[in-house]
């Protein structure tokens, strides 16, 4: 039995689909123990109902100005506090930007272990054991965590969300934080980016390009197919040195790795380094020009062809059938 | 200005690099030590900032004797001395560990800036640059793609998950570094011949004071599940195209 708190982290529509995933699985590890939620922002009420549907037995939440947009400074100021009179076992996070150098310094001023981008969870004799991948995937590593609480951030696509029970309530309380003194960061500007486009690592389908895309403006074909699909557009860092791609497009051991259900590689010959960052995909297909090329050896279904001849037929025919 | 980077040496992203069949670590026979690649960007962007405001940059390793060879190239780019820590068994302590560790080291004088790379690409914590400026009492940015320095304070933009962020940060701050941020320079041949004999301290953790304990016990690693043999599809473009859809979606429910 563990007492598990869970930051949650929320987008335009509530809590994300990670964060969702984060309680689902501290929910299933408690093994009856208390989970709690915690939810920094403004304007959180229906959030924080949807975190009780989800699974959590209470909600803490800190509801005010100066945590939207996020600064790390005022978050840890607010959290660290609780934290140490917790008496919480765990601190379970999804994995992003935000929640990476959260977790850092927490984990630091905790005096804590911290395992990021967890893969797996186990619990034996009593210690939870937790699976993360090294060398970008190239091993896994597995380890346990001193501290209380000790920190995990989970990666999005591999955990199990609760099916929301709508009749669950969850207490709601204020994380009862005081004031942060003078903050040495402000944030100047936060952008969103387009509503419609998924985060690379959250993407449950993603269609990436290789050198062999040729150019820059060659990318709008595989953009199509990712429409059609729900998907995120991804490339390897051969599109990305060519300055074809924004660097946050690139996967592989100096880019992002990546766990998608479905990762369709168009014109990527399957370097060491890329390899690294996807071979961890549920299923895998590679349309490549050269039969010999590396990337047939991971693929789950290959297609040696000219990409574009084959992605404008494989958009049209998906929406054929997805229609 | 004086600026601390913290440079780590890492295997190559291109070697094939395996777990030792007792899974008690990596199998490092025949694989070529580099800088770490995002240290490049941290390096670059310290060179930078010295050659248009004056100052000095610091390069901080922690590591075994060997990682004297990526110090080398942060020197010859451009870094004007270093303060190291040789220790076989510390150069792959947990996260933790080595961010006590380098804050200490960091902490024996005032910089008003430190870089380092967003991450390491062995161990892939993305945790010892904010774990160090927590225990320097230091705000910090991650991640970051820009960098413009006005007066006493900093303004860095970054890129998370769904929006693109501008911060400005007073120093002394922390900030970790990723590509896009500059094009890092290559060592140029005097620079390399001047580096070996510019200024290193080698520091002991008894110098520091510390008797760090791990956060993290490892139970062992392994390889990671190979992947079932996979199959081409045959038959013409159009042929192979629907065979893959309809296989995608009955088969592998993927879509």
């Amino acid at each position: 039995m563990a007492n598990i708190w869970v930051y949650m982290e929320t987008g335009p529509a509530g809590l994300t689909k990670p964060s969702l995933e984060v309680l689902g699985e501290a929910k299933r590890q408690a093994g009856g123990g208390q989970v709690t939620a915690l939810l920094l922002g403004k304007g959180l009420d229906e959030a924080a109902a949807q975190a009780g549907r989800g699974g959590a037995d209470k909600v803490l939440v800190a509801d005010d100005d100066r945590f939207e947009p996020f600064n790390l400074e005022a978050q840890v100021h607010a959290l660290l506090p609780a934290l140490q009179t917790s008496g919480a076992d765990f601190l379970f996070m999804p994995v992003s930007t935000h929640g990476r150098e959260l977790s850092s310094r927490l984990a630091m001023a905790l005096n804590s272990g911290l395992a990021v981008d967890v893969t797996a969870l186990e619990n034996k004799d009593g210690a939870l054991h937790f699976t993360r991948p090294i060398f970008a995937g190239k091993a896994l590593e597995t380890v346990t965590l001193e501290g209380a609480p000790a920190i995990a951030t989970l990666r999005p696509n591999l955990f199990q969300a609760m099916d929301e029970d709508a009749s669950a309530s969850a207490a709601v309380e204020p994380l009862g934080s005081e004031a942060p003194g003078d903050l040495r960061t402000a944030v100047k500007e936060a952008v969103a980016a387009a509503l419609d486009k998924v985060p690379l690592q959250e993407a449950k389908v993603i269609v990436a390009g290789g050198r062999g895309m040729k150019g820059a403006g060659e990318f709008k074909i595989l953009e199509d197919l990712a429409e059609v699909l729900g998907a995120a557009v991804a490339a390897s860092r051969a599109a990305v040195d060519a300055g074809w791609r924004e660097h946050s497009d690139q996967v592989g051991q100096t880019g992002k790795t990546v766990s998608p259900v479905l990762y369709i590689a168009c014109g990527i010959s399957g370097a060491i380094q890329h390899l690294a960052g996807m071979s961890s995909s549920r299923y895998i297909v590679a349309v490549n020009k050269d039969p010999e090329a590396p990337i047939f050896k991971v693929a789950d279904y290959g297609i040696e062809g000219d990409l574009f001849e084959v992605v404008p037929m494989l958009t049209d025919e998906f929406k054929k059938v997805l229609a | 200005m004086k600026i601390a980077v913290m440079v780590k040496q890492v295997a190559d992203t291109a070697a094939k690099i395996q777990v030792l069949p007792d899974g008690s670590g990596m199998d490092y026979s025949g694989v070529q030590l580099v800088l770490n690649p995002y240290d490049e960007y941290a390096v670059e962007e310290a060179i930078k900032l010295k050659e248009a405001s004056g100052g000095e940059v610091v390069i901080f390793n922690l590591g075994p004797d060997s990682a004297d060879e990526a110090l080398k190239t942060a020197l010859a780019m451009g870094g004007d001395r270093a303060v190291v820590l040789r220790d076989p068994e510390l150069g792959q302590a947990d996260a933790s560990v080595r961010a006590e560790i380098l804050a200490a080291m960091i902490a024996r004088e005032e910089f008003d800036i430190v870089f380092c790379g967003k991450q390491s690409v062995d161990s892939d914590t993305h945790q010892v640059g904010p774990a160090v400026a927590q225990k320097l009492g230091m705000p910090a940015a991650t991640f970051i793609t820009s960098f413009a320095l006005d007066g006493s304070n900093a303004t860095v933009s970054r890129e998370a998950e769904g929006v693109t962020e501008t911060l400005e940060i007073g120093l002394p701050a922390l900030f970790t570094c990723t590509k896009g941020l500059n094009e890092p320079r290559y060592p140029s041949l005097p620079g390399i011949m001047q580096a070996a004999r510019k200024p290193k301290e080698v520091l002991s953790l008894a110098d520091l004071g510390l008797t760090p304990a791990a956060k993290v016990k490892v139970h062992g690693l392994s390889s990671p599940p190979p992947r079932a043999e996979g199959r081409m599809l045959a038959g013409e473009t159009n042929e192979k195209v629907s065979e893959l859809v309809r296989l995608l979606r009955d088969e592998a429910h993927a879509v």
